[in-house]
């Protein structure tokens, strides 16, 4: 037979129990210690990495099925991608800078830094239209193409176009959190969840760099 | 509460990646102009372009420095997605092999 005590001392335990339950359930403890806008980029991220490996996939099938598969990228033009790589890897280790210091408070320097990296962005856009726009000027189009199987220029178009779309969505995003943050109205943890979504745009690019272009440069 | 995770990776590792990752992609290129086999091109470019983003989400997204819970979470059923995806290239290879002996 218990004591009363006992029964005190289960009671409140009981009690805490439910007390923590309620915190836990309310909202009151982070399971992952990280703020719930950051867990909600990285479950995004994860859900738009598997859109870009279906397009990967897909790219890599046919790349691979298909013997006369146009080998249009001359010397000039993986320089190009190789600068467009270059760009990108700094743009991601400035924004790595504005991360660091928004999170000291520095507000002027992590504004800095993120106009930066969005400057990086624009650059990468630029290059990539050029060479955009010399596979047009060479005749590369969705269903068609001078040197081989048609699904080429649907294949390189669909793929570098989804990227470029989300780099072009990545720069306006960096300068609303520039904004955003300059003016106040959003905290060191927003330019980091918009630091995690950059650095995202940079890691599909590791992948399109050596798939769409490396791997269809023209050999002397 | 608990709070977040401030451990980060110093000035020295981050720009220790930033020329690792030059440095593989400068082996990329290189890679691009030997004359290799397709297939053993594809398979050593995708290994290095892995390594590559697996340095990414570690030090530039600081993955590495977050709790294991949240790793545990989103990269296994991630990997697992993905080497599902990987079964369509015994195909692609069939189809080029057939499409080899039509020519």
């Amino acid at each position: 037979m218990s004591s009363s005590s006992d029964v005190v001392g289960g009671v409140h335990g009981q009690a805490e129990s439910t007390t923590a339950k309620l915190s836990f359930w309310d909202g009151g403890s982070l399971p992952y210690s990280i703020p719930s806008k950051k867990l909600g980029m990285w479950l995004f991220i994860v859900s738009d990495a598997i859109t870009f490996s279906a397009v990967i996939f897909a790219y890599g099938y046919l790349r691979l099925a298909a013997p006369d598969w146009p080998r249009p990228f001359e010397t000039s033009s993986i320089v190009n991608a190789t600068v467009m790589t270059f760009v990108l890897l700094s743009s991601s280790v400035v924004m790595v800078l504005a991360v660091r210091a928004s999170s000291q408070g520095k507000v002027g320097s992590a504004v800095g830094w993120l106009l930066a990296t969005a400057l990086g962005g624009v650059l990468f856009d630029i290059l990539h239209i050029r060479e955009w726009l010399g596979l047009i000027h060479e005749g590369v189009r969705p269903f068609q193409n001078p040197w081989g199987t048609p699904m080429f220029g649907a294949a390189f178009f669909t793929m570098t176009g989804l990227h470029m779309t989300h780099v072009t969505i990545g720069v306006i995003y960096l300068l609303i959190v520039a904004a955003g943050y300059r003016a106040k109205k959003l905290s060191p943890v927003d330019v980091e969840v918009s630091g995690l979504y950059w650095h995202f745009v940079d890691l599909v690019w590791m992948f399109i760099f050596p798939l769409v272009y490396l791997l269809s440069a023209k050999m002397a | 509460m608990h709070m977040e995770n401030t451990e980060t990776a110093g000035f020295k590792v981050i720009f220790s990646v930033w020329f690792g990752l030059l440095g593989l992609t400068v082996c990329e290129v290189f890679l691009a102009y030997r004359a290799l086999p397709l297939v053993t091109m594809f398979v050593i470019l995708m290994i290095l372009s892995v390594f590559k983003a697996a340095l990414i989400i570690a030090y530039f997204m600081h993955l590495r420095y977050e709790q294991p819970s949240l790793f545990v979470t989103l990269i296994p059923a991630f990997i697992f997605v993905i080497g599902m995806m990987t079964v369509i290239f015994a195909d692609s290879s069939r189809l080029s092999h057939m499409r080899s002996l039509i020519q």
